[in-house]
């Protein structure tokens, strides 16, 4: 829209080349980025897929030297401790949301839980874990399911406080004074008009912050620990999926990076898919 | 919904929802000043024992219980450092694409490929580095820096693929896709007519960017560049796979090293003594304070620009 | 409202109830990684014949001693052997239940398994990083012949604690002076030089992946991986193949009865066709446990491993222990392990 080609001296084609140069170094910088993406998720692909077959879904890990087996256990255990983590973190984090949305506001409180939870929300995980190692694993002897969704749910909650604020803010006043207005009560507005209002957006908060814990690995290293056998109770050690690609991955049997890159390819066509379709929802609602 | 009568049971029932509403809002404040109170009363042996000697100490001993933090610290700052010089430029120039040069129909596809980098578990890019990158790197790319560049002690040594460099880059990729969209959205809050009156004067787009939308931007894409730092600080699983981890301080960044985060991964469940233990510990806390401060800052700088909050996802 | 509050406090008691109605059905155990192929596969074997599950996961000795003092688990295990002293300070007793060795391997282009030459003293200057090139002089004359390549050794070590590191670093503080003064020896130490890879299994995939590296595994993991081992000189001047026959010569000497606690340590053995690096693996448990169950189970598995696992033992290239330790392993148990003033197991 500038370009002026009557001024075609010496130094506007210097400017030009600079601005040439420079707009090329972004479009590179966008296909850098892209390249990689494409990079991972195609060595993700072709090195995961031909593990991903029928024992993988159903059978126990096998131990080095027996072929066969599979992931089932991790894949039930990864299932287990994400619900869990957002069982106990996404109320809590809605709830936290609801207050900074529609009591705190402007508040002292409110600005220090925000500031709280937006550097929670980027706090390594790791440190995460040697909490919960401190507070569940330790006292009550024994590494646990539980422990590595309490872990999870930690690092959740700040995540779906933040999504649930600014959506429940995108409800507009007016809406809540004309329910008040009926003589609702304040919370019934908050429960009924408000939630209902924010629906769609809360979850997509969630299945952004369900996405997130689900590829951890981090924290449950020595929280929910590791398991050859299924687990059904919250208090024994699990397997998760991310840990086993952990193991598998600096083990030494190629059938093991058979199985670490299947694992990886799961977990990743999960966290992707739910990142896009969460996507897909936020734009549906930006069009409406 | 029976919205009349029943004041009292209406106030009393407002008052409950308020007060649990409260509670979990007070939990994150709680949450936080626990992880702090609870890491450092683990960490007190090691404090008491090397005091402020652990910070600048290189030592780390398990057989003889001597332990000080200065090459996983030093590992974790430089590798972020590495991770921010390459992600840096690369970040502002996918805004300056997705903000000024790409076509409206490119811009939400390109967006969301490059925010998806940002979604793939690190894990991922652990193995992916140490599978795949690290023997790239160790046949074609590191044997090109040593023969070209080894004059600089910071490229000498020998081509393993993994270590400082291969880590910083890998977290360069991992944090781009924060830094990139957080500097998209302060770009977009440009005025328009700040940029449309440089146009005005005849400036090229390229102009308009480093001379109006840059200087303009500025302590929002600083704030955006200590989010990415303080992102690189504490990643773990994918520096676990590639750095080597070594406790040394070596001047090559083509050598082995470790940071904090992947000492932790790699220790944590194997320290026996107590000493050793709570040495940990205070690793995970002084991480944990650099990362807030870190974080700290760049939440101050983002929102001086009426930036609310970091964008999820 | 109310119902809300009745969806939380149901929930809250559907949470309480799974919670506590869990009681113990798998045994957990964690350490050592040295024998992690082995017991995965005596647990596999009696998950199949009795229903019972074992679920030990390798994460270093260290870690095992760790887990078991903070009671994290039903047992450890461990290479490195804890001290008599050690043992009675936090109520524990341990018993061995297999011999292995400790085998330098190296990625050398043209080299095959068994060909390169070691000396004590040629180990310890590579790991002390004094020998840096593989076509050094003291490194060159003991293998005559073998076209040594002039490229950097990379020398790769453990990045954990570990058992297999405190046999190995045990051996070369017994064979170089330089060493002890330097390093020590310890289930982790303080590296001269090198890279750290995490278990058994990271130092494999560093010396399979990088080529010009040295590194350290144990026996199993050398084989699983044909990495490429090398012989090493023995006390006898022999230099001497890593072989099962060869870890079992280390510990034939041994005097498993008179050294209190087991601490048996096998390196450096003086047996003409001893294994320089060989090491028993041990179990920890309480002698006194707060779950009688899980430690009754504990050794109910070890002691059906060791009277059904050796064929599977040989087949991994473990040597299990000599039916004269078992028996005064099983003296022990039945002496020292107290449930409640009453001896838990019965001969």
């Amino acid at each position: 829209m500038n370009s002026d080609n009557k001024k075609c001296n010496f130094h506007y084609s210097a400017r030009r080349a600079v601005n040439f140069a420079a707009l090329g170094a972004s479009l590179l910088s966008a296909l850098f980025g892209i390249f990689f993406l494409f990079w991972i998720l195609k060595d993700v692909v072709v090195s995961g897929f031909p593990a991903i077959n029928a024992a993988f879904f159903t059978e126990l890990p096998s131990p080095p030297g027996v072929e066969g087996g599979g992931l089932a256990n991790a894949l039930l255990g990864t299932l287990m401790i994400t619900v869990i983590a957002t069982v106990i973190g996404v109320p809590s984090g809605i709830l936290a949301g609801t207050y900074l949305s529609e009591y705190g506001r402007k508040s002292r409180f409110a600005f220090a839980v925000r500031f709280l939870s937006d550097i929670l929300v980027s706090a390594p995980s790791i440190v995460v874990g040697v909490f919960v190692y401190a507070i569940l694993v330790k006292p009550f002897k024994g590494f646990s399911a539980i422990a590595g969704a309490v872990s999870l749910a930690i690092i959740m909650l700040p995540v779906v406080v933040r999504t649930a604020e600014e959506m429940l803010k995108l409800v507009p006043d007016s809406t809540r004074e004309a329910a008040l207005a009926l003589g609702a009560p304040h919370w019934k507005v908050t429960v009924h008009i408000v939630y209902r209002g924010a629906l769609r957006g809360i979850i997509t908060g969630v299945m952004l912050a369900v996405a997130r814990v689900s590829g951890e690995t981090a924290p449950l290293l020595f929280t929910s620990f590791n398991n050859s056998f299924w687990n059904f109770k919250l208090t024994e050690p699990t397997a998760t999926l991310t840990v086993s690609i952990f193991n598998y991955a600096m083990g030494p049997y190629e059938d093991w990076h058979q199985k670490a890159w299947g694992a990886a390819l799961l977990i990743t066509v999960l966290v992707l898919s739910i990142t896009i379709i969460s996507r897909l929802i936020v734009r549906g609602r930006t069009q409406q | 919904m029976e919205f009349s009568g029943r004041h009292k049971s209406a106030r009393f029932d407002d008052a409950l929802f308020k007060g649990v509403t409260f509670f979990f809002a007070l939990l994150v404040v709680l949450l936080m000043v626990f992880i702090f109170i609870i890491l450092l009363k683990e960490s007190m042996p090691a404090i008491r024992q090397f005091g402020l000697g652990f910070l600048y100490t290189n030592e780390w001993d398990p057989v003889q219980q001597r332990f000080g933090a200065l090459s996983a610290v030093y590992g974790t700052v430089v590798s972020s450092i590495i991770a921010i010089v390459i992600a840096v430029p690369v970040s502002l120039g996918i805004a300056v694409f997705l903000t000024e040069m790409a076509p409206k129909r490119l811009r939400v596809p390109v967006g969301t490929a490059i925010e998806l980098l940002a979604s793939i578990p690190s894990i991922i890019y652990g193995m992916w580095g140490l599978f795949v990158f690290a023997p790239f790197l160790a046949e074609h790319v590191e044997p090109l820096l040593i023969r070209y560049l080894g004059f600089l002690p910071l490229f000498r040594g020998t081509p393993l693929g993994i270590g400082m460099l291969p880590a910083g880059f890998i977290l360069a990729i991992m944090i781009i896709p924060f830094i990139s969209s957080v500097t998209r959205d302060i770009f977009l809050m440009v005025p328009p007519m700040l940029k449309e009156s440089g146009y005005g004067m005849g400036a090229t787009k390229w102009e308009v960017i480093k001379n109006i939308v840059i200087p303009f931007a500025r302590s929002g894409i600083l704030g955006a560049v200590i989010l990415g730092l303080g992102r690189a600080l504490g990643e773990t699983m994918a520096v676990t796979f590639v750095i080597g981890n070594s406790h040394s301080i070596s001047a090559s960044l083509i050598d082995p090293a470790t940071t904090i985060s992947a000492t932790l991964a790699n220790e944590f469940t194997e320290a026996v003594e107590d000493i050793y233990l709570s040495g940990l510990v205070e690793l995970g806390l002084l991480l944990f304070f650099i990362t807030f401060v870190a974080l700290a800052l760049a939440k101050l700088m983002i929102s001086r620009f009426s930036y609310k909050g970091e964008r999820i996802g | 409202m109310r119902r809300l509050i009745a969806v939380f406090t149901i929930a809250l008691f559907l949470t309480a109830g799974i919670v506590c109605g869990a009681s113990a059905a798998v045994i957990n155990g964690a350490g050592a990684t040295f024998p992690y192929p082995l017991y995965a596969r005596w647990s596999f074997d009696y998950a199949k014949t009795t229903g019972l599950k074992l679920n030990y996961q390798s994460i270093g000795s260290g870690g095992g001693i760790k887990q078991i003092r903070s009671k994290t688990v039903d047992f450890g295990a461990s290479d490195a052997p804890l001290t008599a002293r050690e043992l009675a300070e936090y109520g524990l007793i341990q018993f061995p239940m297999a011999i292995g060795g400790v085998v330098p391997v190296v990625n050398i282009k043209g080299v095959t398994a068994g060909q390169l030459k070691l000396t004590p003293s040629a180990l310890a200057g590579i790991y002390l990083g004094e020998i840096t090139r593989w076509n050094d002089k003291r490194i060159a004359e003991i293998n005559p012949g073998l076209g040594l390549p002039d490229e950097a050794i990379t020398v790769v070590h453990r990045s954990d604690g570990s058992g297999t590191t405190w046999i190995f670093t045990n051996y070369l503080a017994k064979v170089s002076k330089g060493w002890e003064k330097k390093a020590g020896f310890g289930t982790s130490v303080s590296w001269p030089a090198g890279v750290g890879g995490k278990g058994n299994e990271g130092v494999a995939t560093y010396v399979k992946r990088m080529p010009n590296t040295i590194g350290y595994v144990e026996f199993a993991y050398a084989l699983q991986n044909k990495l490429v081992h090398v012989k090493l000189e023995n006390r006898g001047k022999k230099f001497i193949e890593p072989t099962a026959a060869s870890f079992a010569a280390a510990g034939q000497g041994a005097d498993w009865k008179g050294t209190p606690g087991f601490s048996v340590i096998l390196t450096d053995q003086p047996g003409k066709d001893a294994w320089p690096i060989a090491g028993a693996t041990f179990i920890l448990v309480y002698k006194n446990p707060d779950d009688c169950v899980s430690a009754k189970s504990v050794l109910d598995f070890f002691d059906w491993s060791y009277k059904n696992g050796a064929a599977s033992a040989r087949a991994l290239d473990y040597v299990a222990i000599p039916k004269n330790v078992y028996d005064i392993m099983e003296e022990s148990w039945a002496k020292e392990i107290k449930c409640g003033g009453k001896p838990l197991w019965k001969m």
